[in-house]
């Protein structure tokens, strides 16, 4: 087990004019299930099989404890890639089937019992280990073969999108096994993923990506509750957060008819307008006019709540911090299930003072 | 949804396929061969107009992106098996959504590595195995694709004049790049080297290998020979300029290696007094090319070695080194490829390629020679080897098998709610 660095790593394209990992600066503690995110095209893969030794970093360093291991080939990092499809062979006992690889790296055979042993425990297959896969189920075979991956006991786990091709349901069963797993082994692990569900909860931390540049590095709870800047307080959380771009005044941040307190040394970096981030579970939602006035559009009843659409009738506000798709993007408020807002009616909305987010249209960090 | 197939060649007789079945019972009277086996995916070879065809169930986007990945490798013309279409919509009688399915033309003469072992074997037949897909990872790399799941049952293998041509089947795991990274080429030799052991201990421990193989040495021999052909394909020479021939024999080497030079890089130093080459752009094929030019066979590259060099044979022995050399090669090709040919009977037709058929005559005249003490016309060679030989031979044309348990990592935990991609 070991703690991964990227020290400036870089990887740029021949051809590209700009990196795909630009400059990336990580630290990742032994034991630790980090997760790398981010839409496609960030940069995640690229770190990804950089750290694996499948592509060459143009600048700077990864260290694997303290090796450095820039330059070596795959085969010499000791890391397991976990996002294989590995084959069961019919003639070979579970043991066979979860040591034969040690036995090609040439470890000797007491060792390979040992560590098929341990591996059988951690994944409840110890009465299992004489059979054949034929006479396992497939939940049994999928576990016989990650066990191969596991006794081979490397420094760390990468995994590339292995829930990608599994249907919903699965998907979500899936992803808290390999947590679970994850956890008991306390192998530190690199896992790469473009769905920001899948990272908040599988992650002990959380690195999102945009453009190749590292945006946060965070735990779910911190990324979620202070997110840097306006992209990852838009990619975390689903629902995402409702992002409003509102005028500021003298008097503060003019949230419709709402003012919002905020620090006045913050107030100050701002120009004319600021971008305000809200949760839909934030948003406090009255009929009295205060706040920013919108019309429902469309009401989710999901049962203990509800999920309200709604638009701004002032056109003159914007959604999602960008200016455009403010017609396609509603804001979206949670509310009581039991007495939702009716569709086409008038409803105010402003965020809760202790779950407010503000960010500088300018450069879209946050600033409070 | 409507039923959609995506299709190079247009083929309507595709609809009637029973699409809305799912493929793991569809009826025996479609299929070609009976399932063996379990794999990562439902896959079934399936008759279909006077052919054999292999369906694949998966996930849509996946058969889209393998069927793509394989039309791009056809294109790159490496050797793959060749898609034929895509299908996606389909659905149960009674509306339940089924998953896609690829579908790819079965290679003819092809042999799944555990069929080989099923015969009696020549002794190195594993290291001859390994040498095929050794040059079929070069191949590959060249062309900048990375495999992500090199193995022998991801191969198939048809005969090539006594040594063995690999074609790749399975592309699922693998990317297209404009170039590939030393660490993308290792950790594809690694998976190969992994695999190759696993697949052969698989074997022994069933008891289908010989006494004595060692399964380790054998797949580490991947690794040295790709390196080799490696090197020797891509590899910087540097000389004095006096030795300029050795510019002629790197290309004898490489065209020996049934490689053709398309681009070299030469270059000298500052004071000009060596040189330095490398060959940037080589082109598989030297010798199936020459051929397919000269006769129009269209075979593989060690039996159109063998054939050119009956050939050239024929073409000394009647003196006629002084004509064209397509008119010469036309006459052979009338005079002893075609009569010896068709001197197979019918029957026998399913055994062997009609190349490998000539290539084994060859052989068979050979030995004949040397017993006899002089040289034994073809007629007779054939005559022998067909009455003696061929009629012992299995039929190789529609050598069909599915015997791969792989599946993915995941979704170790539930045994009730089975699901249907991953089994």
């Amino acid at each position: 087990m070991a703690t991964v660095t990227f020290d400036k790593a870089t990887r740029q394209y021949p051809g590209n004019p700009t990196p795909s990992v630009d400059k990336l600066d990580l630290d990742i503690a032994d034991g630790e299930f980090l997760v790398l995110v981010g839409p496609s095209g960030c940069g995640k893969s690229t770190s990804l099989r950089m750290l694996a030794g499948l592509e060459e970093v143009n600048g700077g360093r990864i260290l694997i404890g303290d090796r450095d291991v820039t330059n070596l080939s795959p085969k010499d990092r000791d890391v397991a890639m976990v996002f294989q499809n590995y084959a069961l062979y019919p003639h070979m006992s579970v043991a066979e089937n979860m040591g034969f690889a040690l036995k090609i790296a040439g470890v000797d055979k007491t060792e390979i019992d040992r560590r098929v042993k341990d591996a059988a425990k951690v994944l409840d297959l110890t009465q299992y280990l004489e059979r054949k896969p034929k006479a396992l189920s497939g939940g049994q075979r999928q576990r016989v073969a990650m066990g191969r991956a596991i006794v081979r006991s490397p420094q760390v786990f990468l995994m590339d999108e292995p829930l990608s091709n599994l249907d919903a349901k699965l998907r979500v069963q899936t992803r808290t096994q390999i947590a679970a797993l994850q956890r008991r082994l306390g192998v530190t692990t690199v896992y790469v993923t473009h769905d920001q569900t899948e990272a908040m909860t599988m992650g002990d931390r959380i690195a999102v990506l945009k453009d190749g540049l590292l945006q946060q590095v965070a735990t779910p709870r911190e990324m979620y509750d202070a997110p840097v800047n306006v992209f990852v307080a838009g990619f975390i959380g689903s629902p995402a957060m409702n992002l409003v771009t509102v005028p500021v005044t003298q008097d503060g941040i003019k949230f419709g008819t709402h003012a919002l307190q905020i620090d006045r040394a913050q107030l100050s970096g701002l120009g004319s307008s600021a971008i305000v981030g809200v949760r839909p579970e934030d948003v406090e939602l009255t009929t009295n006019p205060d706040g920013l006035a919108l019309t429902v559009e469309a009401v989710e009843e999901m049962g203990a709540d509800a999920y309200v659409y709604a638009v701004p009738q002032d056109k003159s506000i914007t959604l999602d911090g960008s200016g455009e798709g403010a017609l396609a993007k509603p804001f979206i408020a949670r509310t009581d299930g039991r007495k939702p807002p009716m569709k086409g009616s008038t409803i105010y909305v402003y965020p809760k003072a202790d779950h407010l987010h503000v960010f500088n249209p300018a450069d879209g960090l946050r600033v409070n | 949804m409507a039923l959609e197939i995506t299709s190079a060649a247009t083929d309507p007789a595709m609809f009637d396929l029973p699409w809305s079945i799912p493929l793991e019972d569809w009826p025996a009277e479609h299929l070609a061969a009976l399932p063996r086996g379990i794999s990562r995916h439902v896959v079934r070879f399936v008759r279909h107009g006077g052919t054999v065809i292999a369906v694949k169930e998966i996930k849509a986007d996946l058969a889209r992106r393998e069927y793509a990945m394989l039309r791009a490798l056809g294109r790159l013309d490496l050797p793959c098996v060749k898609p034929l279409g895509v299908v996606t919509g389909r659905e149960t009688l009674d509306g339940m959504p089924l998953d896609a399915c690829l579908v790819t033309t079965h290679l003819q003469f092809s042999l799944p590595y555990r069929a080989l072992y099923s015969q009696v074997l020549r002794p190195d037949t594993d290291a001859r195995l390994v040498d095929a897909l050794a040059a079929l990872l070069v191949k590959l790399h060249l062309a900048g694709f990375w495999w992500g799941d090199v193995s022998l049952s991801n191969t198939l293998f048809r005969r090539d004049a006594g040594a063995f041509a690999a074609y790749l089947v399975d592309a699922e795991t693998g990317e297209l790049h404009a170039e590939l990274s030393d660490g993308q080429r290792e950790h594809d030799l690694e998976i190969a080297r992994v695999n190759i052991a696993g697949e052969l201990m698989d074997l022994q421990a069933g008891g289908y290998l010989e006494e004595g193989t060692d399964p380790v040495g054998t797949s580490s021999q991947i690794v040295a020979r790709y390196r080799s052909l490696w090197s020797e394909l891509t590899g910087v020479e540097r000389f004095e300029t006096g030795d300029r021939w050795r510019i002629d024999e790197r290309i004898r080497r490489l065209n020996a290696l049934g490689f053709d030079v398309d681009e070299l890089a030469m270059s000298t130093d500052v004071g000009g007094t060596t040189i330095q080459i490398q060959p940037k752009v080589v082109d598989a094929g030297h010798h199936s090319r020459r051929l397919l030019r000269l006769t129009g066979l269209d075979v593989e590259e060690n039996q159109a070695r063998r054939l050119l060099n009956d050939l050239d044979s024929y073409r000394a022995a009647l003196d006629r080194l002084g004509d064209s050399e397509e008119i010469v090669a036309h006459d052979w090709l009338t005079r002893v490829y075609e009569p010896t040919v068709a001197a197979v009977p019918r029957e026998f037709a399913g055994k062997l390629e009609a190349a490998e058929i000539f290539h084994e005559v060859l052989e068979h005249r050979w030995y004949m020679s040397e017993r006899a003490g002089y040289d034994i016309p073809i007629e007779w060679a054939v005559a022998d080897y067909v009455h003696w030989v061929l009629p012992n031979k299995p039929d190789e044309r529609s050598i069909l098998g599915v015997d791969t348990v792989a599946m993915p990592v995941l979704a170790w935990d539930d045994d009730e709610a089975e699901p249907r991609q991953t089994r």
